[in-house]
């Protein structure tokens, strides 16, 4: 870590030369964008120079919203004043860069495109749709775990994917309420059922809970299913070697369904961000999500007031030990029109400058690296990154575990009809099994 | 420019070949155009999407690699649809009520505005315009607003009536799934009105005044006089008013796309096909499949049009 600061971080190099560099790069950049101009100019400038800012890197993105759009442009400044290489971003919507996805990467893709790990990455790279890396990864390797080397590799064992950060999912609650309160963090199943029945008899709304985007109840399936059955059966549920209609999954549903008396008004009909708000304004006492929460919690002294702990134990053989912490990354297109830029800017991504810079901007996510600098860590960060460190093993959500289509055009549905219908598991169960087989083709 | 030369190449021949000469080279060329052209778009943004959705509908494509990568399954996309698919009777149905509430309600209710504004009470601009501004306004911001007003916990209508099981229920417009098509459905017939109304208005303004006039010195009624003498008399409109209300009905999208993604109570067939085709999930196979569905629901409606107007004209002239 304090070997990377003086060499990369652009604060220690002295101004005036970094001002120079700047000046350069936007002179160079805006005379090339003039065409003509560009060709008289660059005699005057030294051919060294020409050299180190010459080519260019495109770059797909999904990272829309104002504050990881911002994170990423941060990042790739520093990739360019290190390089010289300089990047294009293309940002597009987050939800529709997903849903246009194949038709993107078999069209003109960028030379590196963001993406996620999991299944998700892996059905794209076995599709060849996607550039494999090792090289990339013979410097990454020591910088990264045993378990994010594994998730960045394709079915065919080589690597496609260099992690950026991942995040938690747990259970969110606010520091204040708790206290106020007087309530407990639940270890158990029946602990945890008993807060919420507590926190209702106090008027609080006990568990926060918004499905009208349809994917957030995936999170609280996962949660208990790992819980129940273990992160081998969940996993090979997934994938799509277990079947839906076993008893193992309807125990699912009917842990699934003493939750539901404790669930926010209305679910169906709400986002995940007015969910966050419930919480906000302590209405709410405990929210299931994904580390963005703290998206909404933009004032300092309600995010410092953000606590989570693990969803609790149900099946003492499991224990806590399956965590749910999605990867978010970068892979290469197939045939990228700079292989050596795209491979120069996916090092890059994988340094702890990369992450740190990028955390900087963006801080309700955990950096991969190992050497990623946690001192600027908050409080909640830093026990994000404990919490997956310390997971026995790691799953990335059900819509990055599984098949893309059977995440969208079954389970979606399927969790919405259970929560509209909580009792019709029999048929809910074999209704998903006939669509898995059909999809799966087993 | 072309034309006048070959025009005038043409009128220098012997008269033998003044058949052929009359279609000169130039001619000829705009001929080909004037066919070729049309030919070339509606053949290639009709009939070969169509006639390759039916094909695509008989195999189980991702949407991946070459042709050679697409294998025949028969019909096995259309017997999975009909019998495992659990969204597709729900979305067929919605479809049907969609078309029931635009037929029942949002076109009679343009009808209405129409001939109100017609009478030229005072401010019927006014009127007009705010009755056309839904139309103006994409679908999807028609969607937005639904959600504004209707959402739950923050939507207008929640927070400005108490609800009627007292305070702590609350309605959920959005999210309950046999409430939600009802409410997206007020959205769809407020715009449908005012597309309605302006057609019917253009055609009430073009109609005989004196039609009217007679049929009030016969002593007609209001009500009578419209449905015995203007309604008929406005048949044209009619069958053009009655194409809009189906078309409308069979290509709503936006309004759900925009509220849940169309899930949830609101699938349409028009979502079905998306979420199967531009998603993620590209099952082209089987979204064409239900493409194929909606395109032959789509053809009861357009045959009947065409019987309608063609045949009877056919009828009038023999």
């Amino acid at each position: 870590m304090q070997e990377e600061r003086p060499l990369f971080d652009p604060d220690a190099l002295g101004s005036q030369t970094m001002t120079r560099r700047a000046a350069l790069a936007a002179g160079v950049g805006g005379l090339t964008a003039l065409g003509l101009g560009a060709a008289r100019a660059r005699g005057a400038v030294p051919t060294a120079l020409v050299q180190q800012f010459a080519g260019t890197v495109t770059l797909g993105s999904n990272y829309s919203d104002p504050v990881p759009k911002k994170a990423v442009a941060n990042m790739l400044a520093k990739f360019t004043k290190q390089s010289g290489t300089s990047v294009k971003v293309n940002t597009v919507d987050h939800n529709t860069f997903q849903e246009q996805i194949n038709s993107y990467l078999q069209g003109r893709p960028d030379d590196v495109f963001t993406w996620f790990a999991g299944y998700r990455m892996q059905f794209f790279a076995q599709k060849g749709l996607a550039g494999e890396i090792d090289d990339v990864w013979q410097t990454l390797k020591p910088q990264f775990s045993t378990a994010l080397q594994n998730a960045s590799k394709g079915l065919d064992g080589h690597f496609y994917f260099v992690p950026i950060y991942n995040y938690p999912w747990a259970v969110f609650y606010r520091k204040s309420v708790f206290k106020q309160h007087g309530y407990k963090v639940p270890k158990t199943w029946d602990q945890f059922l008993a807060l919420a029945k507590q926190m209702k008899s106090d008027g609080l709304i006990p568990i926060a809970f918004t499905d009208k985007d349809g994917w957030p109840a995936m999170g609280t399936f996962d949660q208990i299913n790992m819980r129940t059955n273990g992160y081998d059966f969940h996993i090979n549920l997934m994938h799509g070697k277990e079947g839906w209609d076993t008893p193992q999954v309807k125990q699912v549903f009917a842990h699934w369904r003493e939750l539901l008396p404790y669930y926010s008004q209305a679910p169906l009909g709400l986002t995940w961000q007015e969910g966050a708000l419930q919480l906000l304004n302590k209405q709410a006492g405990m929210f299931l999500l994904g580390s963005f929460v703290g998206q909404q919690f933009t004032k300092p002294a309600d995010h410092a007031d953000l606590d989570f702990f693990a969803f609790p134990e149900i099946n003492p053989k499991y224990g806590q030990d399956a965590v749910e912490a999605p990867i978010d990354g970068f892979m290469m297109a197939r045939k990228p029109k700079n292989r050596d830029g795209a491979v120069a800017l996916l090092k890059f991504i994988g340094s702890p400058t990369a992450e740190n810079t990028y955390l900087a901007t963006d801080p309700n996510d955990v950096g991969t690296n190992k050497h990623a600098s946690t001192a600027h860590y908050s409080v909640l960060q830093r026990k994000a990154a404990q919490y997956i460190a310390g997971a026995k093993q790691i799953s990335q959500y059900m819509d990055r575990d599984t098949r893309p289509d059977f995440a969208s055009t079954v389970m979606i549905p399927s969790l919405q009809k259970f929560l509209n219908d909580p009792t019709g598991v029999n048929g809910l169960v074999k209704s998903i099994q006939k669509q898995k087989k059909a999809i799966f083709g087993t | 420019m072309g034309v006048d030369v070959a025009a005038r190449v043409g009128a220098g021949r012997p008269p033998g070949h003044r058949r052929i000469a009359r279609l000169s080279r130039g001619d000829r060329v705009a001929v080909a155009l004037m066919v070729g052209i049309p030919f070339v778009v509606v053949g290639g943004l009709v009939w070969f999407p169509t006639i390759a959705s039916i094909l695509l509908s008989f195999t189980n494509w991702d949407g991946i690699g070459g042709v050679s990568s697409i294998h025949w399954i028969g019909t096995q996309n259309y017997r999975q649809i009909a019998t495992i698919y659990p969204p597709f009777w729900p979305a067929l149905e919605h479809n049907l009520y969609w078309l029931g509430a635009l037929a029942v309600v949002g076109t009679p209710f343009g009808i209405l505005l129409a001939y109100l504004i017609d009478k030229r009470i005072r401010g019927t601009r006014i009127y007009q315009s705010i009755f056309f501004l839904p139309v103006v306004l994409a679908p999807a911001i028609i969607g937005l607003i639904a959600e504004l007003i209707l959402s739950p916990t923050q939507g207008l209508i929640n927070n400005l009536f108490e609800d009627p099981r007292g305070p702590g229920h609350i309605t959920d417009w959005l999210g309950n799934p046999s409430l939600n098509l009802w409410a997206v459905l007020v959205f769809a017939c407020w715009r449908h009105a005012g597309y309605i109304m302006i057609l019917y208005l253009a055609g009430l303004k073009a109609l005989d005044p004196s039609l009217r006039e007679a049929a009030a010195i016969d002593g007609a009624g209001e009500w009578h006089a419209f449905r015995t003498v203007v309604f008929p008399a406005m048949r044209p409109i009619n069958i053009v008013v009655a194409v809009v209300t189906v078309i409308e009905s069979l290509r709503a999208f936006d309004i759900v796309y925009v509220i849940n993604n169309g899930e949830n109570g609101l699938e349409l067939l028009s979502v079905l096909i998306t979420d199967n085709i531009i998603g993620e999930a590209s099952r082209i196979g089987y979204g064409s499949a239900i493409a194929v569905v909606l395109l032959v629901v789509s053809i009861v409606p357009i045959t009947l049009f065409v019987w309608n107007t063609f045949g009877k004209k056919n009828e009038a002239a023999a």
